[in-house]
Protein backbone atom coordinates (compact mmCIF):
# COMPACT_ATOMS: atom_id res chain seq x y z
CA UNK A 1 0.00 0.00 0.00
CA UNK A 2 1.49 3.13 -0.86
CA UNK A 3 1.72 6.62 0.67
CA UNK A 4 -0.87 8.87 -1.53
CA UNK A 5 -1.83 11.93 0.08
CA UNK A 6 -3.93 14.31 -1.03
CA UNK A 7 -3.42 18.14 -1.22
CA UNK A 8 -6.36 19.73 0.37
CA UNK A 9 -6.49 17.71 3.24
CA UNK A 10 -4.77 17.74 6.94
CA UNK A 11 -1.62 15.17 6.31
CA UNK A 12 -1.49 13.87 9.71
CA UNK A 13 -5.36 12.87 9.29
CA UNK A 14 -4.45 10.76 6.24
CA UNK A 15 -1.52 9.25 8.05
CA UNK A 16 -4.20 7.81 10.42
CA UNK A 17 -6.16 6.39 7.56
CA UNK A 18 -3.52 5.14 5.94
CA UNK A 19 -2.37 3.37 9.32
CA UNK A 20 -5.99 2.18 9.31
CA UNK A 21 -6.50 0.52 6.68
CA UNK A 22 -2.87 -1.17 7.19
CA UNK A 23 -4.23 -2.75 10.49
CA UNK A 24 -7.62 -3.59 9.18
CA UNK A 25 -6.17 -5.26 5.96
CA UNK A 26 -3.67 -6.54 8.48
CA UNK A 27 -0.38 -5.55 6.67
CA UNK A 28 0.54 -4.80 10.65
CA UNK A 29 -1.08 -7.78 12.26
CA UNK A 30 -2.51 -7.66 15.86
CA UNK A 31 0.27 -7.78 17.81
CA UNK A 32 3.23 -6.99 15.63
CA UNK A 33 6.24 -4.60 16.46
CA UNK A 34 5.40 -1.53 14.19
CA UNK A 35 8.08 0.32 12.45
CA UNK A 36 9.37 3.44 14.68
CA UNK A 37 8.16 6.93 13.89
CA UNK A 38 11.27 7.80 12.30
CA UNK A 39 11.34 4.79 9.66
CA UNK A 40 7.38 5.61 8.92
CA UNK A 41 8.19 9.37 7.95
CA UNK A 42 11.28 8.12 5.68
CA UNK A 43 8.56 5.91 3.72
CA UNK A 44 6.42 7.88 3.42
CA UNK A 45 8.79 11.18 3.13
CA UNK A 46 6.56 13.03 5.73
CA UNK A 47 7.67 15.25 8.77
CA UNK A 48 8.57 13.23 11.46
CA UNK A 49 6.46 15.30 14.07
CA UNK A 50 3.09 14.96 11.48
CA UNK A 51 3.59 11.03 11.93
CA UNK A 52 4.22 11.63 15.59
CA UNK A 53 1.04 12.81 15.94
CA UNK A 54 -1.08 10.15 13.51
CA UNK A 55 0.87 7.84 16.25
CA UNK A 56 -0.54 9.68 18.96
CA UNK A 57 -4.26 10.15 18.04
CA UNK A 58 -4.06 5.99 16.72
CA UNK A 59 -2.89 5.50 20.65
CA UNK A 60 -5.68 7.41 21.82
CA UNK A 61 -8.34 5.27 19.24
CA UNK A 62 -6.73 2.28 21.03
CA UNK A 63 -5.89 1.00 17.82
CA UNK A 64 -2.07 1.04 18.57
CA UNK A 65 -0.12 0.27 22.11
CA UNK A 66 2.95 1.63 23.76
CA UNK A 67 4.79 -0.85 25.66
CA UNK A 68 7.94 0.71 27.67
CA UNK A 69 9.77 -2.02 26.58
CA UNK A 70 8.57 -3.28 23.42
CA UNK A 71 8.02 0.25 21.41
CA UNK A 72 4.60 0.62 19.40
CA UNK A 73 2.32 -2.32 18.65
CA UNK A 74 -0.76 -2.95 16.99
CA UNK A 75 -2.99 -3.79 19.35
CA UNK A 76 -4.09 -7.31 20.15
CA UNK A 77 -7.80 -6.35 20.55
CA UNK A 78 -9.41 -8.19 17.29
CA UNK A 79 -13.01 -6.92 17.94
CA UNK A 80 -11.52 -3.26 17.64
CA UNK A 81 -9.28 -3.90 14.86
CA UNK A 82 -12.78 -5.79 13.06
CA UNK A 83 -14.41 -2.80 14.41
CA UNK A 84 -12.24 -0.24 12.58
CA UNK A 85 -12.37 -2.44 9.63
CA UNK A 86 -16.30 -2.29 9.42
CA UNK A 87 -15.94 0.96 9.80
CA UNK A 88 -14.01 1.65 6.91
CA UNK A 89 -16.02 -0.26 4.62
CA UNK A 90 -18.80 1.46 5.26
CA UNK A 91 -17.26 4.64 4.53
CA UNK A 92 -16.66 3.08 1.55
CA UNK A 93 -19.60 2.12 0.78
CA UNK A 94 -21.38 5.41 1.57
CA UNK A 95 -18.65 7.09 -0.53
CA UNK A 96 -20.24 4.78 -3.51
CA UNK A 97 -23.40 5.01 -3.05
CA UNK A 98 -23.20 9.27 -3.07
CA UNK A 99 -21.15 8.74 -6.02
CA UNK A 100 -23.84 6.89 -8.01
CA UNK A 101 -26.94 8.67 -7.00
CA UNK A 102 -25.29 11.86 -8.31
CA UNK A 103 -24.87 10.06 -11.56
CA UNK A 104 -28.60 9.59 -11.09
CA UNK A 105 -28.79 5.49 -10.06
CA UNK A 106 -31.62 4.74 -7.66
CA UNK A 107 -31.01 2.35 -5.10
CA UNK A 108 -32.30 -0.70 -6.82
CA UNK A 109 -30.33 0.19 -9.84
CA UNK A 110 -27.02 0.60 -7.85
CA UNK A 111 -27.99 -3.46 -6.35
CA UNK A 112 -28.56 -4.30 -10.20
CA UNK A 113 -25.15 -2.84 -10.76
CA UNK A 114 -23.60 -4.23 -7.92
CA UNK A 115 -25.01 -8.03 -8.43
CA UNK A 116 -24.09 -7.79 -12.10
CA UNK A 117 -20.33 -6.44 -11.40
CA UNK A 118 -20.01 -9.44 -8.62
CA UNK A 119 -20.82 -12.02 -10.67
CA UNK A 120 -18.95 -11.28 -13.28
CA UNK A 121 -16.05 -11.19 -11.08
CA UNK A 122 -16.54 -14.63 -10.43
CA UNK A 123 -16.54 -15.71 -13.53
CA UNK B 1 13.54 24.89 26.70
CA UNK B 2 14.50 28.09 25.69
CA UNK B 3 13.43 29.45 21.73
CA UNK B 4 15.94 28.34 19.68
CA UNK B 5 15.85 31.83 17.41
CA UNK B 6 14.39 35.24 18.34
CA UNK B 7 14.37 37.64 15.40
CA UNK B 8 13.06 41.38 16.80
CA UNK B 9 12.11 44.36 14.62
CA UNK B 10 15.11 43.28 11.92
CA UNK B 11 15.24 45.32 8.93
CA UNK B 12 18.04 45.31 6.15
CA UNK B 13 17.84 47.23 2.87
CA UNK B 14 20.20 47.73 0.31
CA UNK B 15 19.31 51.00 -0.67
CA UNK B 16 16.89 53.68 1.03
CA UNK B 17 13.67 52.84 -0.72
CA UNK B 18 13.81 49.04 -1.07
CA UNK B 19 13.59 46.86 2.36
CA UNK B 20 14.58 43.75 1.24
CA UNK B 21 13.68 42.55 5.02
CA UNK B 22 11.40 45.04 6.55
CA UNK B 23 10.64 45.20 10.43
CA UNK B 24 10.71 41.19 10.83
CA UNK B 25 9.81 39.87 14.31
CA UNK B 26 9.77 36.02 14.76
CA UNK B 27 10.26 33.05 17.70
CA UNK B 28 10.77 29.99 16.43
CA UNK B 29 11.15 26.61 18.62
CA UNK B 30 13.29 23.63 18.22
CA UNK B 31 12.69 20.50 16.76
CA UNK B 32 10.47 21.54 13.68
CA UNK B 33 11.07 21.40 9.96
CA UNK B 34 9.99 25.05 8.61
CA UNK B 35 9.60 25.95 5.42
CA UNK B 36 10.72 29.57 4.70
CA UNK B 37 8.55 30.38 1.31
CA UNK B 38 8.17 33.66 -0.81
CA UNK B 39 8.24 34.76 -4.38
CA UNK B 40 11.74 35.74 -5.68
CA UNK B 41 13.06 38.79 -4.07
CA UNK B 42 10.70 38.41 -0.97
CA UNK B 43 13.86 38.37 1.63
CA UNK B 44 14.22 34.83 2.39
CA UNK B 45 18.12 34.92 1.54
CA UNK B 46 18.72 38.00 2.95
CA UNK B 47 16.97 37.17 6.44
CA UNK B 48 19.18 33.71 5.74
CA UNK B 49 22.05 35.61 5.48
CA UNK B 50 21.75 37.86 8.51
CA UNK B 51 20.79 34.51 10.81
CA UNK B 52 24.31 33.29 9.74
CA UNK B 53 26.43 36.51 10.34
CA UNK B 54 27.32 36.93 7.03
CA UNK B 55 25.11 40.34 6.35
CA UNK B 56 24.84 42.81 9.37
CA UNK B 57 20.90 43.88 10.60
CA UNK B 58 20.12 47.89 10.04
CA UNK B 59 18.21 47.17 12.71
CA UNK B 60 16.58 45.02 15.13
CA UNK B 61 18.55 41.88 16.73
CA UNK B 62 18.49 38.33 16.01
CA UNK B 63 19.43 35.45 19.26
CA UNK B 64 20.40 32.11 18.72
CA UNK B 65 19.73 30.10 22.28
CA UNK B 66 19.84 33.53 23.55
CA UNK B 67 23.11 34.43 22.47
CA UNK B 68 23.74 37.32 19.82
CA UNK B 69 25.25 36.79 16.61
CA UNK B 70 28.86 36.06 17.05
CA UNK B 71 31.55 33.15 16.76
CA UNK B 72 29.26 31.22 19.33
CA UNK B 73 26.10 30.99 17.39
CA UNK B 74 28.21 30.75 14.09
CA UNK B 75 29.52 27.40 15.60
CA UNK B 76 25.70 25.92 16.02
CA UNK B 77 24.65 27.00 12.49
CA UNK B 78 24.92 25.04 9.40
CA UNK B 79 24.14 26.82 6.42
CA UNK B 80 23.68 25.87 2.94
CA UNK B 81 24.11 28.82 0.45
CA UNK B 82 22.23 29.39 -2.36
CA UNK B 83 25.36 29.15 -4.63
CA UNK B 84 28.29 27.10 -3.79
CA UNK B 85 31.15 28.17 -2.38
CA UNK B 86 33.50 24.69 -2.59
CA UNK B 87 36.46 24.31 -4.89
CA UNK B 88 35.21 22.30 -7.50
CA UNK B 89 39.04 21.28 -7.80
CA UNK B 90 39.03 19.74 -4.78
CA UNK B 91 38.05 16.17 -4.12
CA UNK B 92 35.35 15.12 -2.10
CA UNK B 93 37.85 13.45 0.40
CA UNK B 94 39.92 16.99 0.80
CA UNK B 95 36.31 18.94 1.08
CA UNK B 96 35.83 16.41 3.92
CA UNK B 97 38.77 16.74 5.74
CA UNK B 98 38.21 20.68 5.32
CA UNK B 99 35.02 20.21 6.99
CA UNK B 100 36.58 18.11 10.43
CA UNK B 101 38.88 20.48 10.58
CA UNK B 102 36.31 23.88 10.39
CA UNK B 103 33.48 22.72 12.14
CA UNK B 104 34.13 20.33 15.74
CA UNK B 105 30.44 18.85 15.05
CA UNK B 106 31.21 17.83 12.13
CA UNK B 107 30.83 13.61 12.32
CA UNK B 108 33.11 12.37 9.07
CA UNK B 109 31.74 8.93 9.69
CA UNK B 110 27.88 10.17 8.78
CA UNK B 111 29.11 11.94 5.69
CA UNK B 112 31.37 8.75 4.39
CA UNK B 113 28.58 7.01 5.37
CA UNK B 114 25.63 8.50 2.87
CA UNK B 115 28.38 8.88 0.36
CA UNK B 116 28.94 5.53 0.18
CA UNK B 117 25.19 4.73 -0.10
CA UNK B 118 24.94 7.02 -3.24
CA UNK B 119 28.10 5.80 -4.58
CA UNK B 120 29.72 8.72 -4.69
CA UNK B 121 33.77 8.20 -4.73
CA UNK B 122 35.59 10.34 -2.22
CA UNK B 123 38.70 10.45 -4.45
CA UNK B 124 37.17 12.17 -6.98
CA UNK B 125 36.95 15.99 -7.63
CA UNK B 126 33.75 18.12 -7.23
CA UNK B 127 33.76 19.38 -9.98
CA UNK B 128 33.43 16.09 -11.96
CA UNK B 129 30.27 15.21 -10.44
CA UNK B 130 26.66 16.04 -11.83
CA UNK B 131 25.10 18.92 -10.82
CA UNK B 132 22.52 16.82 -8.64
CA UNK B 133 25.42 14.68 -7.00
CA UNK B 134 27.18 18.12 -6.63
CA UNK B 135 23.80 18.96 -4.49
CA UNK B 136 23.75 16.50 -2.88
CA UNK B 137 27.43 16.90 -1.21
CA UNK B 138 26.92 19.84 -0.13
CA UNK B 139 23.25 19.07 1.84
CA UNK B 140 25.71 15.82 3.27
CA UNK B 141 27.84 17.97 4.62
CA UNK B 142 25.53 20.65 5.96
CA UNK B 143 23.41 17.89 7.57
CA UNK B 144 26.72 15.83 9.34
CA UNK B 145 27.38 18.69 11.50
CA UNK B 146 25.45 18.36 14.77
CA UNK B 147 24.31 22.10 14.87
CA UNK B 148 21.38 23.73 16.46
CA UNK B 149 20.15 25.04 13.56
CA UNK B 150 20.30 24.09 10.03
CA UNK B 151 19.45 27.03 7.06
CA UNK B 152 19.30 25.56 3.51
CA UNK B 153 18.68 28.24 0.93
CA UNK B 154 16.73 26.49 -1.83
CA UNK B 155 18.01 22.95 -1.65
CA UNK B 156 15.90 21.39 -4.30
CA UNK B 157 16.22 24.21 -7.11
CA UNK B 158 17.25 23.02 -10.34
CA UNK B 159 17.73 19.00 -9.80
CA UNK B 160 15.58 16.27 -10.86
CA UNK B 161 13.27 14.12 -9.17
CA UNK B 162 14.70 11.67 -8.23
CA UNK B 163 17.58 13.93 -6.48
CA UNK B 164 14.98 15.89 -4.76
CA UNK B 165 13.48 13.09 -3.40
CA UNK B 166 16.73 11.98 -2.13
CA UNK B 167 17.52 15.59 -0.23
CA UNK B 168 14.06 15.36 1.08
CA UNK B 169 14.60 11.73 2.70
CA UNK B 170 18.29 13.27 4.11
CA UNK B 171 16.96 15.77 5.72
CA UNK B 172 13.92 13.62 7.52
CA UNK B 173 16.30 10.96 8.21
CA UNK B 174 18.61 13.65 9.66
CA UNK B 175 15.63 14.93 12.04
CA UNK B 176 16.69 15.66 15.58
CA UNK B 177 13.94 16.91 18.06
CA UNK B 178 16.55 19.55 19.64
CA UNK B 179 17.51 20.89 16.54
CA UNK B 180 15.42 23.55 13.85
CA UNK B 181 15.76 23.11 10.33
CA UNK B 182 14.59 26.13 8.01
CA UNK B 183 14.25 25.82 4.72
CA UNK B 184 13.73 28.24 1.77
CA UNK B 185 12.34 27.32 -1.45
CA UNK B 186 9.96 28.41 -4.21
CA UNK B 187 8.88 25.26 -5.14
CA UNK B 188 6.54 24.32 -2.28
CA UNK B 189 3.92 21.76 -3.67
CA UNK B 190 7.48 19.13 -4.02
CA UNK B 191 8.34 19.98 0.49
CA UNK B 192 4.88 20.86 1.87
CA UNK B 193 4.99 17.02 3.33
CA UNK B 194 7.94 17.54 4.90
CA UNK B 195 7.40 20.65 6.81
CA UNK B 196 5.61 21.17 9.90
CA UNK B 197 4.91 24.82 9.83
CA UNK B 198 5.82 27.28 7.16
CA UNK B 199 6.18 31.30 7.24
CA UNK B 200 5.46 33.77 4.28
CA UNK B 201 7.48 36.15 3.01
CA UNK B 202 6.24 39.39 1.11
CA UNK B 203 8.74 42.11 0.04
CA UNK B 204 10.44 41.39 3.38
CA UNK B 205 7.85 41.28 5.38
CA UNK B 206 6.36 38.51 7.53
CA UNK B 207 2.52 37.68 5.95
CA UNK B 208 2.25 34.46 8.06
CA UNK B 209 4.00 31.72 10.42
CA UNK B 210 1.41 28.74 10.58
CA UNK B 211 1.55 25.22 10.51
CA UNK B 212 1.05 23.18 7.47
CA UNK B 213 -2.00 21.14 8.38
CA UNK B 214 -3.35 24.07 10.13
CA UNK B 215 -3.31 26.00 6.31
CA UNK B 216 -5.18 22.23 4.75
CA UNK B 217 -7.48 22.14 8.14
CA UNK B 218 -8.66 25.81 7.72
CA UNK B 219 -8.44 26.20 4.11
CA UNK B 220 -9.06 22.67 2.50
CA UNK B 221 -6.17 23.21 0.33
CA UNK B 222 -2.62 22.69 0.38
CA UNK B 223 0.03 24.83 0.99
CA UNK B 224 0.41 25.38 -2.27
CA UNK B 225 -2.35 26.03 -3.66
CA UNK B 226 -2.95 28.71 -0.83
CA UNK B 227 0.45 30.30 -1.49
CA UNK B 228 -0.80 30.89 -5.31
CA UNK B 229 -4.37 32.77 -3.47
CA UNK B 230 -2.15 34.85 -1.43
CA UNK B 231 0.08 35.48 -3.61
CA UNK B 232 -1.97 35.96 -6.97
CA UNK B 233 -0.77 38.83 -8.61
Amino acid sequence: MEWNLEEGRPIYAQLVELIQMRIAAGQYAPGEKLPSVRELAAEAAVNPNTMQRAFAELERSGLIVTQRTNGRTVTEDEDRIREVRKRLAETHVREFFARMRSLGYSVSDIRDFVREYSEEGET
Amino acid sequence: MSDLLEIQGLSKAYDVRNHAVDNISITLPRGKIIGLLGPNGSGKTTLIKMITGLLKPDAGEIRICGEEIGPQTKARVAYLPDRTYLSGGETIEGILNYFQDFYSDFSKESAEEMLKNLGIDTDVKLKTLSKGNKEKVQLILVMSRKADMYLLDEPIAGVDPAARDYILRTIINNYNPEATVLISTHLISDIEQVLDEVIFMRRGKLVLYTSVDNIREKHGKSVDAYFREVFAC
